[in-house]
């Protein structure tokens, strides 16, 4: 069993049909919309955990691309400005995934993307304005 | 064993003097006992690093040909205070920018005068018959101005509070955003390594006192404002709120763009980053104490911030220690904590401070006056002139 975390894109003709739906029925996988969003141009964005088999879940992801569904990997659409970053720790505060969090040791913050759910709360929080998140 | 500062003063002057972190001492102390720490330690660096809206910086612009009497100044359209004289103003740390909002303010306006990034001026005089002049618009940096000095009205609290929020909808406070039904707590403060924490009756730390102050040399100017040293304390003297505090001075022009930063918080504000660094000369054993507190010792109270009046309900008290592990049990629950100010920058200040005192280039001072030992914050209540 593998977990795999990802960011669909809908392109504006399929933001109304059930194509989550047939990663269930037709893969078997296990899957856990963390956030979902459609937007002004009519594009749709979705952050997907799948949970199945391994071989499962790469079928899965060939069917979303044969449907025109773009697939990427999640964590690449967070942008953590490092270099500025004053480890204060405001962005732990909201980070309910425990992603964002201060290293016990170093008091300096860290980042597990793995845990990331994309909610960009940490975002606005940021005093810095130093974290962006596509999506 | 006593000692004076002129002793440990000179002792630093020849190079010999032993300095170490306030969180160094802790393990030194346990190891050593109190009054060998006393005989071998001579100074004890605090330090925060932490965000304080009580802050600004006085500037003084130079005169233009003809010159103008400033009545009205904006700096990045910024409004500062001008109400000084001809050509002096103050911009205080949260004014907001008239054309961004609160995303740019008068601590973004310091920051960038600190790192020496060039910043408009405009301003708007009042004619007389020697200021002719009815406005100006010019770009200025540090380097270009006669004078530019932080004068913080309130910074360094001795302690703080724990923030929570206990309705159903998340707030926006100058302590973060504190999420719903408890979702969250933050506190502010570096807690072991705080300046006024290790020395709580301000034998040491006093007016005249010389500091780190955004990387420079500054200097304690004055009790802060809302100075409240009668607040509740524990056995070992330690408030378990904000209390004592401190109004500070530095040159801007020496300051670094690492120590200060500007900050906004969502949905509620500008504030301002300040980094500060305080030396505790070990006078004799009862300063060993003092400096010996570890966050264990140090209890916070926890604040419902949600909560819309001026006394607001504390749902219990918790030290800081627990604070550090991540999560605290409140009213059955389990609430993940959060600080919002700096421990690894008070760290770094903290040495810092520690290298310039060794190297010789920091000497101490004592305070020309202590602070008030005693006294109350007042409230402001609505009343007529016959009321008083």
């Amino acid at each position: 069993m593998a977990k795999k975390k990802v960011v669909l894109t809908f392109p504006p003709e399929k933001i109304e049909q059930p194509i989550t739906y047939h990663l269930v029925k037709d893969y078997d996988l296990i899957i856990n919309i963390l956030r979902a969003e459609i937007y002004e141009e009519e594009t749709g964005r979705m952050v997907l955990e799948l949970d199945g088999p391994k071989d499962k879940i790469e079928e899965g992801i060939a069917y979303l691309k044969s449907q025109n569904v773009t697939v990427e990997e999640a964590a690449r659409d967070i942008i953590l400005n490092e270099e500025e970053c004053i480890d204060c720790g405001a962005c732990t505060a909201v980070c309910r995934p425990g992603a964002l969090y201060l290293n016990p040791k170093t008091f300096e913050l860290e980042f597990d993307k793995d845990k990331c759910i994309l909610c960009g709360l940490c975002v606005k929080v940021c005093p810095l304005g130093l974290i962006e998140v596509k999506f | 064993m006593v000692k004076s500062f002129e002793e440990i003063n000179e002792k630093i002057k020849k190079g010999e003097a032993v300095v170490v972190t306030a969180e160094q001492i802790i393990d030194i102390v346990k190891e050593k006992g109190v009054k060998q720490t006393a005989k071998e330690v001579d100074v004890v660096t605090t330090a925060t690093f932490s965000p304080m809206c009580s802050s600004g910086a006085f500037l003084n612009f130079g005169h233009s040909d003809p010159p103008i009497k400033m009545k009205k100044v904006w700096l990045n359209d910024v409004p500062a205070y001008a109400g000084i004289a001809a050509v002096d103003a103050y911009i205080g740390a949260t004014e907001f920018s008239e054309s961004e909002g609160m995303r740019y303010g008068g601590a973004h306006v310091i920051e960038d005068l600190i790192t020496g990034k060039p910043v408009k001026l405009k301003a708007l005089g009042s004619v007389t018959d020697c200021y002719p002049r009815a406005e100006i618009e010019t770009y200025i940096t540090k380097d270009t101005i006669n004078q530019a000095y932080l004068f913080n009205p309130r910074n360094a609290y001795q302690n703080y509070a724990v923030a929570v929020n206990s309705t159903n909808k998340t707030i926006y406070t100058y302590m973060g955003t504190l999420l719903p039904k408890f979702g969250n707590a933050t506190y502010a403060t570096s807690g072991q390594l705080s300046p006024l924490l290790n020395d709580p009756y301000y034998r040491t730390i006093g007016i005249g006192t010389r500091i780190f102050l955004c990387g420079a040399q500054g200097y304690v100017a004055w009790e802060g404002t809302q100075h409240n040293p009668s607040k509740e304390r524990t056995d070992k003297g330690i408030p378990t709120s904000n209390a004592g505090v401190l109004a500070l001075i530095g040159n801007l022009k020496e300051m670094s763009g690492d120590y200060l930063k500007a900050a906004a918080f969502y949905k509620y504000g500008v504030s301002i980053f300040i980094g500060i660094g305080i030396p505790i000369p070990i006078l004799d054993e009862e300063m060993v104490e003092f400096v010996s507190i570890s966050n264990k010792d140090i209890y916070v109270d926890i604040v419902d911030y949600s909560v819309p009046k001026r006394d607001k309900p504390t749902l219990g008290r918790i030290t800081y220690a627990d604070l550090r592990k991540g999560k605290i049990t409140l009213r059955g629950k389990e609430v993940p904590t959060a600080s919002i100010s700096s421990y690894a920058k008070a760290r770094e200040i903290a040495q810092v401070l520690k290298s310039w005192i060794k190297k010789g280039d920091f000497l101490l001072t004592k305070p020309v006056q202590n602070l008030h030992e005693e006294g109350i914050t007042k409230t402001l209540d609505i009343r007529t002139k016959e009321d008083l």
